[in-house]
């Protein structure tokens, strides 16, 4: 792995003397630009501002809070069964993913464990929600840089997707479908060999990007060697999900940590890549979402029997203590810190959710580049508004 | 079809999971730098260490955790206001006089002495494990170093604990708010600042939820 870390030193050198380079050459008038809040290439509301040298960027500030709902403090009014539809808003393309380590935590607490059928569902819908986030990903990445067929292909393959999850869940967006010690319900009829089809699709789907994106020369020309994010930084920041393993940074929560969940009965593979520029972010994310439809394949069929909730009592109280729960959400770490203090609702949860570590980078890394690389570098570290503001 | 990486990574064969003497190993480390300033310490076996140093050894602790203890991954910076809400659940009638409610600061897993505290996540990726710290913020002037220095990510983290707790960060650049105008008045998070939406409209209550079928009268519909 020595070539891993001569890579990386050789492009933070290039990074550097492009710093350096502003200074020296170019002695024009700054100029202030702004961006957003509302840009369409800013996916929702966020707001930067440039200061420019010329062409290259000397110094940008996000302004995130425009969509900020206040989720830490209402959670300290609600019950724990009722915070899973808050939180399901937070990163609003995978919903359940977001419900996941909260009810985890919950369930820490108490010392429950879901029945392996409802820990099967369970890892079945949060690679659902993987899949249907990051197809979008994939598609509005050709839309960033110019292409605008991806990004229908992205909506077409995704509604299987959405169909599938609304089948079990009843909601295409909003879920809401775990619960404190299993889930609400079972699969629907069917709904194996639909999803076998639907991941079939996705495969080729994948392939279709790849083949239409990725081999591109303008796609390459883009994003190759642009926005290089060193490991060390990248970990500095807390980085997180494909962000940092396009570092070069081997560490996914779902096979690095122990939780009741079913991806160690799986055989899978975590994708890393050496250079960390805008091209292995993306490329990072082409691959587990295909990854993501072999999970989805493998869980479909091992899926055990029995029932799908543990024994809980009707009205929920947890037990005084504090958990930490996080899992490999589409867009990274996101974790809950829960503590409760023996009542019906929790005493105080910090949401961590992964765009706000994923975004905090944007100062660091948009240094030196040229305008149009903002975008693309934007597009490539993929966040979700709701998930900055919470 | 051929990936376009000419390096991938090595088969899922790394899973190694942390033992209770990995987590005694981080306890040890910490004491042996810091002294008297590691206050507290709370292992759960096979889940999880906390760790509450004094309000001055907050930035070498977290020195401490990075070069020492191999910590280099940031996960988040946050607070907990340990006073329990006046206003309870926010379920109160506007129109009855307020209910008693227990004031007594009582602190969570590895104790404390102040009412707030910040805490910080932090994690070993090479050997797969997590440290939460916490550290008393003080009273009177509530201030903590800066972790900018350690991490650069506690930038954001910190700016946001700022405004939400306003607890301050000695040594940071740059503590305007996030979220909320500049001249907001308040620190939202801070347990004795109302959620202004259930004073503007009061909570409706349980009365109007309709027991489900079977259940008893008295716990029907407490959902």
């Amino acid at each position: 792995m020595t070539d891993l870390a001569d890579r990386q030193k050789l492009s933070y050198i290039a990074a550097q003397a492009a710093d350096a380079r502003l200074n020296v050459e170019l002695e024009t008038e700054g100029m202030t630009l702004n961006i957003g809040p509302q840009h369409p290439a800013t996916h929702g509301t966020l707001r930067i501002i440039v200061r420019l040298d010329g062409e290259q960027v000397i110094w940008a500030e996000p302004g995130a809070g425009y969509m900020h709902r206040g989720y830490e403090k209402l959670t300290e009014v609600r019950t724990f069964p009722q915070v899973t539809a808050l939180v399901n808003r937070i990163d609003w393309l995978g919903s359940f993913a977001n419900e996941v380590p909260f009810i985890l935590a919950a369930e820490k607490l108490m010392d429950i464990e879901a029945p392996p059928r409802a820990q099967w569902i369970r890892t079945i819908l949060f690679e659902l929600s993987r899949i249907a986030n990051i197809s979008l990903f994939l598609g509005d990445l050709g839309v960033q840089l110019g292409a605008v067929t991806p990004v229908f292909m992205a909506f077409r393959d995704r509604e299987h997707v959405l169909n599938l999850i609304e089948s079990v869940t009843g909601g295409r967006f909003h879920p809401n479908f775990d619960r404190i010690g299993g889930l609400k319900d079972d699969l629907p009829a069917g709904f194996i060999a639909e999803t076998k089809q639907v991941m079939k699709k996705l495969r080729n789907f994948c392939d279709e990007i790849e083949n239409l994106l990725f081999g591109n020369e303008i796609f390459q020309s883009r994003l190759r060697g642009i926005g290089v994010i060193p490991a060390e930084v990248a970990k500095q920041y807390g980085l997180s999900g494909a962000n940092l393993r396009a570092s070069g940074v081997d560490w996914d929560l779902r096979r690095d940590q122990q939780l009741p969940l079913a991806y160690d009965k799986v055989d899978w593979k975590v994708w890393t890549h050496p250079d960390g520029d805008s091209f292995a972010r993306c490329w990072i994310r082409l691959q587990e979402t295909r990854e993501a439809t072999l999970i989805v394949d493998q869980l479909l069929d091992g899926i055990p029997s029995g029932p799908i909730m543990a024994k809980v009592p009707r009205i929920i109280k947890v037990p005084e203590g504090e958990a930490w729960v996080s899992t490999e959400n589409p867009l990274g770490e996101m974790g809950y810190y829960v503590v409760s203090k023996g009542d019906l609702g929790p005493f105080r949860v910090k949401i961590r959710s992964a765009s706000f570590n994923n975004i905090s980078i944007v100062p660091w890394v948009l240094r030196g580049v040229y305008v149009p690389d903002i975008i693309s570098i934007l597009a490539s570290l993929y966040f979700i508004l709701g998930d900055i503001d919470r | 079809m051929a990936p376009l990486s000419d390096e991938t990574a090595p088969l899922n064969d790394t899973l190694a999971l942390p033992g209770d003497a990995l987590r005694e190993g981080v306890v040890q480390a910490l004491r042996d730098a810091l002294g008297e300033g590691l206050l507290d310490s709370l292992i759960k076996p096979n889940d999880d260490v906390w760790v509450r140093v004094s309000t001055e050894a907050w930035r070498e602790a977290g020195l401490v955790l990075r070069d020492t203890v191999g910590c280099d991954h940031f996960g988040f910076l946050s607070a907990i206001d340990w006073l329990p809400s006046p206003f309870g659940r926010g379920e109160d009638d506007p129109t009855a006089p307020a209910p008693e409610r227990d004031t007594e600061i009582k602190q969570g897993y590895t104790g404390g002495s102040t009412r707030m505290q910040v805490f910080a996540r932090v994690t070993n990726i090479s050997k797969h494990f997590g440290v939460t710290i916490k550290a008393d913020v003080p009273d009177h002037e509530p201030a903590v170093d800066s972790w900018i220095p350690v991490y650069a990510g506690a930038n954001w983290h910190e700016r946001e604990c700022h405004e939400m707790f306003g607890i301050g960060f000695n040594g940071h650049p740059d503590l305007r708010n996030m979220y909320l105008p500049m001249d907001f008045e308040g620190h939202p998070m801070r347990k004795d600042f109302p959620l202004l939406a259930r004073l503007v409209k009061p909570w409706p209550g349980i009365a109007d939820v309709e027991p489900l079928p079977g259940d008893d009268a008295e716990d029907g519909g407490d959902a």
